[in-house]
C-alpha cells in the first residue's frame, strides 16, 4: 500500500512540470482494495484492470521501475512506451493488462477465466472496475455468462463514488451495487475497500470459492480517491474541476487505509514506528530511482512507430 | 492420391477446417450463438459438438458485446478462440471488443501479448430479409489497424483461410457470405492453409482487371465468361483477403491490362473498393488507360422487396456491362 501510495504521489510534480504527458488516473486512497485483493491470488491468477490501474498493477507483481518508465513513455516501460498509464501489463505475474474503455475488460477477464476453465488450470481471474463500469450493459451480460458457465472470475467493483465527473447518485437511483450480481445468482458483498484486511478476507473467500469450481463472486469495496479522476487535481469544489464537497474529502481523509493500517499494526504490535519507517523509506528510495531511471531512458524510436501491429 | 479431387460445399469446407484444427489444437475453441444449431451457422459447425463437447463448442446467450470479448480475453490468455456471429448486424454490439480491444491490444502492450482470436462473421442476405439482416461491414474492419479481414469465395479457400486465420497470432475477421455456402468445389482432404494477403487470378485476361470479393468473386467470374463471348478478355483477380491487400499482385494486373473494375459487396462511400481505387490510382496512374471504376452496393440501406432487392445486389450481368464500358471507353458517372 505504502508503495502504491508514494509512488502515485510522486507522478504529481512530474505531471504539472510536463515530464509526464499521458493522463494518469491517480489510485491514492484506493490502495487497500489493490493491496488486499492481490494478496489473496497467486502469481499465475490473471488480473485485468482499467484506467486507474497502477496500484492493481504492482500489487499483482508487476515492475514498478518498468511502470514508471511506462508514464514517461519510455522503450524500457512495461509496454515499451505505447501504452502509457492506461496500459499497463505484466504477463509474467498474472497482469494482461489494463484499459480505458468504461467496462471494457470485464468480458476479457470473462474469456481469461473461460480459458482456465477450459484448460481447467485452476487459476483465478479478477476483473478490476469503478462504479462508473455498472452503467455498461456489457457488465450485466458478463455476469449472466460467468454464472451460466461457473466461471472462476470476481468481478471486483471499486466504488468510489464518482463516475468521472458523475457523483454515483446522478448515476444510479439505487446505489447498492453489491445487489446488482444477485438476480443472476452470484454473491454479492460489499466490504470496506479502505481496510486492507476486510478486502483480503473478502478477496481470499471468492478466490477459494472459485478454486473448488463454485463460481463467481461480485465484490463491491467502498471507497474514495483523494485524488481527482484524472491527474492531480483533487476535484474539490472551488478547484478547476469543481465536483466534491470539501467536507466529504475531508472524511474520507480520515478513513485513508494507510494510516488505518499502521495504527492497526502498531496497536497489535505486529510492527513497530521504525519498521514502518524503513518500509517508507526503501519505498521512497525505489520510487526515486525508478524516475531517475525513466527519466534517463530513451524514447520509442521514430523509425519503429509501426512496429508491433501485428504479432509475427 | 485418387486423381478425381474431392468436392464439398464451402460449408463443409469450413466445417473441416474446424475439425481439423480443433483435433490438433486443444487451445482451439468455439464459441457463438448458434453454433449447435443449423438455423444459425448452417452447416459449418456439424458435429463438433458431438466430437469436442461443450467445453470446447459454447452455444452463447444473445450478448455480442460480452461473448465476443470472451473470445479476445481467452486469446490474450493463450487460447484460439474462433467466435462465430451468425449475422454481421448483431456484431455491432462486439465493436469495443474487436475494435478497441483485439485490435489494438498487442500495440498498446507494446507487442508482449499477442491476440490470436478469429472473428467469423457471416453475412447473411437476400430473400426480403431488409436492412438489418443483410449487411456486409467489412470495409469498416479493414480501416482498424491491428486487424486483418479475409473474405474467401470458394470451398478451398474457405477451408485453407479459416486454418491460417485461427493459426494466426492475431485477430483475423473471417468474413464469409451464406450465398456462397452451397458454392461446391475441390478441397483437398488434408490440413492445408491458404495464406493471409495473397490474391489468386481466377482468370487471365489483357482488356481489364476485375478484382472482387468474396460472393462478389462467383459473380465476377460469371460476368468474364460472357465477356469473352463478346471477344473482351477479362483477368479476374480474387483478393481473398482485404487487410493486408495484395497490393503486388493487384498492381501486376492492372499494369498488364490498364484497366480496372472493382467488384465489392458493401457499400460505396468510403468503402473497400474506394481504398482499392485509391491504391491503384497512387501506385499505377501511368498505366491507366481509363478511370479505375467501382461497382458496389448503392448508399442505399438494403431493402425487403424483391424488386427493390433486385436493383439493388448487383450481379454477373450489371459487372459486365460496367466491365464493357471501361474497356469501350465509356465513362458514365454512376454504375
Amino acid at each position: 500500500m505504502i508503495r502504491i501510495r508514494l509512488c502515485e504521489e510522486s507522478f504529481v510534480e512530474p505531471i504539472l512540470k510536463r515530464d509526464v504527458i499521458c493522463p494518469v488516473h491517480l489510485y491514492s486512497g484506493q490502495e487497500a482494495i489493490a493491496a488486499g485483493v492481490c494478496a489473496a491470488l497467486k502469481p499465475r491468477d490473471y488480473v485485468f484492470g482499467n484506467h486507474r490501474s497502477h496500484g492493481h498493477y504492482l500489487a499483482k507483481g508487476g515492475s514498478l521501475r518498468a511502470m514508471v518508465a511506462e508514464v514517461y513513455g519510455r522503450e524500457a516501460g512495461c509496454s515499451r512506451g505505447r501504452g502509457g498509464s492506461m496500459h499497463l501489463i505484466d504477463p509474467e505475474n498474472g497482469m494482461l493488462g489494463s484499459a480505458p474503455i468504461v467496462a471494457g475488460t470485464i468480458p476479457l477477464a470473462l474469456g481469461a477465466a473461460l480459458a482456465a476453465a477450459i484448460r481447467r488450470d485452476g487459476r483465478v481471474v479478477v476483473s478490476f472496475f469503478g462504479d462508473g463500469a455498472t452503467g455498461e450493459g456489457a457488465l450485466y451480460e458478463s455476469l449472466n455468462f460467468a454464472a451460466l458457465r461457473s466461471l472462476p472470475i470476481m468481478f471486483v467493483c471499486e466504488n468510489n463514488l464518482y463516475a468521472t465527473h458523475m457523483p454515483i447518485r446522478a448515476c444510479r437511483p439505487r446505489v447498492s451495487i453489491h445487489k446488482i450480481a444477485i438476480p443472476f445468482g452470484i454473491t454479492g458483498r460489499r466490504v470496506d475497500g479502505n481496510d486492507v484486511l476486510a478486502v483480503y478476507e473478502a478477496a481470499s473467500r471468492a478466490a477459494d470459492r472459485c478454486r473448488k469450481g463454485g463460481g463467481p463472486s461480485f465484490l463491491e469495496f467502498m471507497t474514495y480517491r483523494l485524488r481527482g479522476h484524472v491527474g492531480p487535481d483533487d476535484n474539490v469544489w472551488g478547484a478547476h474541476t469543481d465536483l466534491r464537497p470539501r467536507a466529504e474529502v475531508m472524511r474520507w481523509r480520515k478513513r485513508d487505509p494507510i494510516p488505518r493500517f499502521e495504527g492497526l499494526l502498531l496497536r497489535t504490535r505486529a510492527a513497530d514506528r521504525s519498521l514502518l519507517d524503513r518500509v517508507n523509506r526503501q519505498a521512497g528510495q525505489e520510487i526515486e530511482a525508478a524516475h531517475r531511471f525513466a527519466r534517463e531512458a530513451p524514447l520509442p524510436r521514430r523509425s519503429e512507430l509501426k512496429r508491433h501491429v501485428f504479432s509475427a | 492420391m485418387s486423381s478425381r479431387p474431392r468436392i464439398l460445399p464451402f460449408c463443409l469446407a469450413i466445417n473441416e477446417a474446424l475439425h481439423q484444427t480443433m483435433a490438433r489444437d486443444r487451445s482451439v475453441f468455439v464459441i457463438g450463438q448458434g453454433v449447435k444449431s443449423p438455423w444459425y451457422v448452417g452447416s459449418t459447425c456439424r458435429d463438433l459438438l458431438e466430437t469436442y463437447g461443450p467445453a470446447r463448442v459454447i452455444d452463447t446467450p444473445v450478448s455480442e458485446n460480452a461473448i465476443t470479448g470472451t473470445a479476445v480475453g481467452a486469446a490474450i490468455a493463450g487460447m484460439r478462440p474462433v467466435v462465430v456471429h451468425p449475422r454481421m448486424d448483431f456484431m455491432m454490439y462486439a465493436m469495443d471488443p474487436i475494435v478497441n480491444e483485439a485490435a489494438n491490444w498487442h500495440y498498446m502492450c507494446g507487442g508482449r501479448l499477442s491476440v490470436p482470436v478469429t472473428i467469423w462473421a457471416i453475412v447473411n442476405r437476400g430473400g426480403e430479409q431488409a436492412a438489418q439482416h443483410s449487411q456486409s461491414i467489412h470495409a469498416w474492419f479493414a480501416h482498424v489497424p491491428g486487424l486483418k479481414v479475409v473474405m474467401p469465395s470458394t470451398p478451398h479457400d474457405a477451408k485453407g483461410l479459416m486454418v491460417s486465420a485461427i493459426r494466426d497470432p492475431n485477430p483475423v475477421m473471417f468474413v464469409d457470405d451464406r450465398w456462397l455456402h452451397n458454392i461446391e468445389g475441390p478441397v483437398p482432404e488434408r490440413l492445408y492453409t491458404v495464406p493471409i494477403g495473397r490474391a489468386a487470378i481466377r482468370r487471365l485476361g489483357s482488356d481489364v482487371t476485375l478484382a472482387s470479393t468474396s460472393y462478389m468473386s462467383v459473380e465476377t467470374s460469371k460476368a468474364a465468361e460472357a465477356l469473352l463471348r463478346e471477344g473482351i478478355a477479362a483477368e479476374v483477380v480474387d483478393l481473398r483477403t482485404i487487410k493486408p491487400l495484395d497490393e503486388g499482385l493487384l498492381l501486376k494486373s492492372v499494369r498488364k491490362t490498364g484497366r480496372l473494375l472493382v467488384v465489392d459487396g458493401g457499400w460505396r462511400t468510403c468503402g473497400f473498393a474506394a481504398e482499392v481505387a485509391a491504391l491503384v490510382s497512387e501506385s499505377a496512374f501511368s498505366a491507366l488507360k481509363a478511370p479505375v471504376r467501382r461497382l458496389t452496393l448503392p448508399d442505399v440501406p438494403a431493402p425487403a422487396s424483391r424488386s427493390l432487392e433486385k436493383a439493388y445486389y448487383p450481379d454477373w450481368r450489371d459487372i459486365a456491362r460496367a466491365a464493357k464500358r471501361l474497356v469501350r471507353g465509356d465513362h458514365p458517372r454512376s454504375t
